[in-house]
């Protein structure tokens, strides 16, 4: 058994005691990690959600990545060439957007809910930084969310949450390779006749490690160096190679 | 198997970005042409983000540039002095052409500005060179002749004259530095050391002996990439030092074998598959200027991505 089974074992353990003790508590999870790390063997991530709930309900789990600003720009025929015209910004975007739930969503929550909480690809909460007008903004808004879930960093599908009996849930997540790094929130809530009744949030921690990490930091903190660096390296690469082959 | 590049944020195949580096040193080898004209368009091709594309590739030119300088060197073949003017013009260039990338990334066109020029400086000289093969295989007629040393032209005779006794020059220094200005902007914006612009103004422009023009452009190159790989680095941050190694290790290794297979292909052929080259990457450029994109609508992270 490996340590990460082991750790999930444990994981289940606890939650069931916890939720077995703590009467008040509705709703406990955690994932099997809290910290995805970059390196450069990086083809993606997957990780486990373990849950508990002592009510019956449906359970419902919210992805999102650091919010950031994005531009969304078309482009538009001038003179016969295709150039970039208008953009938009939206900000606060998440830069990663999943969600998992144990039956479908139009089954187990009213549009209201769905709205205030941002559950599913077509109610991400996107604020533009300046008033767009209509038709405008719905374009601009379904080409952010079309391109991203292009690149897999938005996800229009919805990802299974299996019961294992009556109250533990399990929900498999997967992140691609070009997953954004900082701070994530995992939102997990349980709902009961279309309505949130419990949400728990934990944290994941998505960041570049080891080599990788060395080479992103030095080309950001100490760019002089690292731009010397990379002048030095080139010159002796491009000299070596002279004097190797000057003798084949 | 995938490599991370830590810039550029995403994996890549490095047998891919390997096999691609070995293929443009090759060509670039056997046609005695710098590749990145190729190169650029073809890290575009794998995903990798326009900037760091440009950046990353100014890097490689670096390396390319020494081993290319190296050989010619030892034939002498390389007028320093000269080569120092053009440097002069070509870092005000770089320096200047680094600016007008940020601010045009900024403003959102810089992709179209490398398209455009691109498109303007290949077809341009594609179509020289195709007249320049026409008349030789098809008319069957010599390449032009130099009838004296070199001629006089009015661009000569521009304030600041100046003895370049190894190419046995007496010429404005303007000329040559603004040349070079001309180079170094071309490697900041398209990241290519522009040698099919540089080698035939430096013929025809300044009427230099053609024995020396490969070897001194290629010495100015060594500057000007390296001055716009350094100012990238401090400015843009995009260059990915991961993904020039792999380049270099390809790129060398290409150039190498495709400069031994080069006294196998008879230089009319080699010219014509050059202009060849040059022409169908701008028509490709072209046609994806005027024809309407797939999708209308990109979406930009702060990164610049």
């Amino acid at each position: 058994m490996n340590s990460r089974a082991v750790r999930l074992v444990v994981l289940i353990l606890a939650l069931a005691t916890v939720a077995g003790r703590v009467g008040a508590q509705t709703l406990t999870a955690d994932l099997s990690s809290h910290v995805i790390g970059i390196t450069t063997g990086f083809v993606g991530a997957d990780l486990v959600l373990f849950g508990t709930t002592d009510r019956p309900g449906d359970i419902i789990v919210i992805v999102r990545g650091p919010p950031t600003d994005l531009t969304v720009r078309r482009k538009e025929k001038i003179l016969g060439v295709w150039i970039n015209g208008s953009s938009a910004v939206f900000h606060d975007a998440p830069s990663f957007y999943a969600v998992a739930a144990s039956h479908p969503l139009v089954d187990i929550a009213s549009q209201e809910s769905m709205n205030r909480y941002g559950i599913g690809l077509e109610n991400v909460k996107l604020q533009p930084s300046r008033p767009i007008p209509e038709p405008r903004l719905t374009e601009f808004r379904a080409a952010l969310l079309s391109n991203q879930e292009k690149i897999d960093l938005y996800r229009r599908g919805v990802a299974p949450v299996t019961f294992l009996g009556e109250h533990l849930f399990r929900a498999d997540m997967s992140f691609p390779a070009n997953v954004p790094t900082g701070s994530y929130s995992v939102e997990v809530v349980l709902m009961s006749g279309g309505d949130v009744v419990s949400a728990q949030t934990t944290p994941l921690i998505v960041s570049r490690i080891g080599f990788s990490n060395g080479v992103f930091v030095v080309a950001h903190r100490h760019a002089v160096f690292y731009g010397l660096g990379a002048l030095t390296f080139a010159i002796a690469a491009g000299w070596a190679a002279g004097a190797v082959f000057r003798r084949v | 198997m995938q490599i991370y590049l830590p810039i550029a944020q995403m994996p890549v195949d490095p047998i891919v970005v390997l096999a691609m580096g070995a293929l443009v040193g090759l060509l670039s080898g056997l046609l005695g042409i710098g590749g990145g004209f190729l190169m650029t368009p073809l890290l575009i091709f794998i995903g990798i983000p326009p900037a760091v594309a440009v950046a990353t590739q100014s890097n490689q030119l670096v390396a390319a540039s020494v081993s290319g300088v190296l050989a010619h060197w030892r034939r002498r073949n390389v007028d320093f002095k000269l080569g120092i003017v053009m440097l002069l013009g070509g870092a005000i260039g770089s320096i200047i052409g680094v600016a007008l990338f940020a601010q045009l990334k900024a403003l959102g066109q810089i992709d179209l500005v490398i398209s455009l020029t691109y498109v303007l400086f290949l077809g341009a000289v594609a179509a020289l060179m195709m007249i320049d093969n026409f008349k030789v295989l098809v008319l069957h007629r010599n390449m032009p002749m130099r009838r004296r040393l070199h001629e006089h032209n009015a661009l000569h005779r521009l304030p600041l004259r100046m003895r370049f006794p190894r190419s046995r020059l007496y010429i404005s220094a303007l000329l040559p530095l603004m040349i070079g200005f001309v180079g170094g902007l071309m490697v900041a914006i398209m990241g290519i050391g522009g040698g099919f612009i540089l080698v035939p103004a430096m013929i025809y422009l300044l009427g230099m002996p053609i024995g020396l023009v490969a070897g001194t452009s290629l010495f100015q190159i060594i500057f000007t990439t390296g001055i716009t790989t350094f100012l990238q680095a401090v400015t843009t941050h995009a260059v990915d030092v991961v993904l020039a190694a792999v380049l270099i290790v390809g790129g060398v290794i290409g150039a190498q074998v495709g400069t031994k297979l080069s006294h196998l292909l008879k230089p009319e052929y080699s010219r014509l598959a050059h202009a060849l080259i040059v022409l169908i990457v701008a028509l490709k450029l072209a046609f994806d200027l005027f024809t309407m994109p797939d999708n209308l609508f990109s979406v930009i992270t702060p990164g610049g991505q």
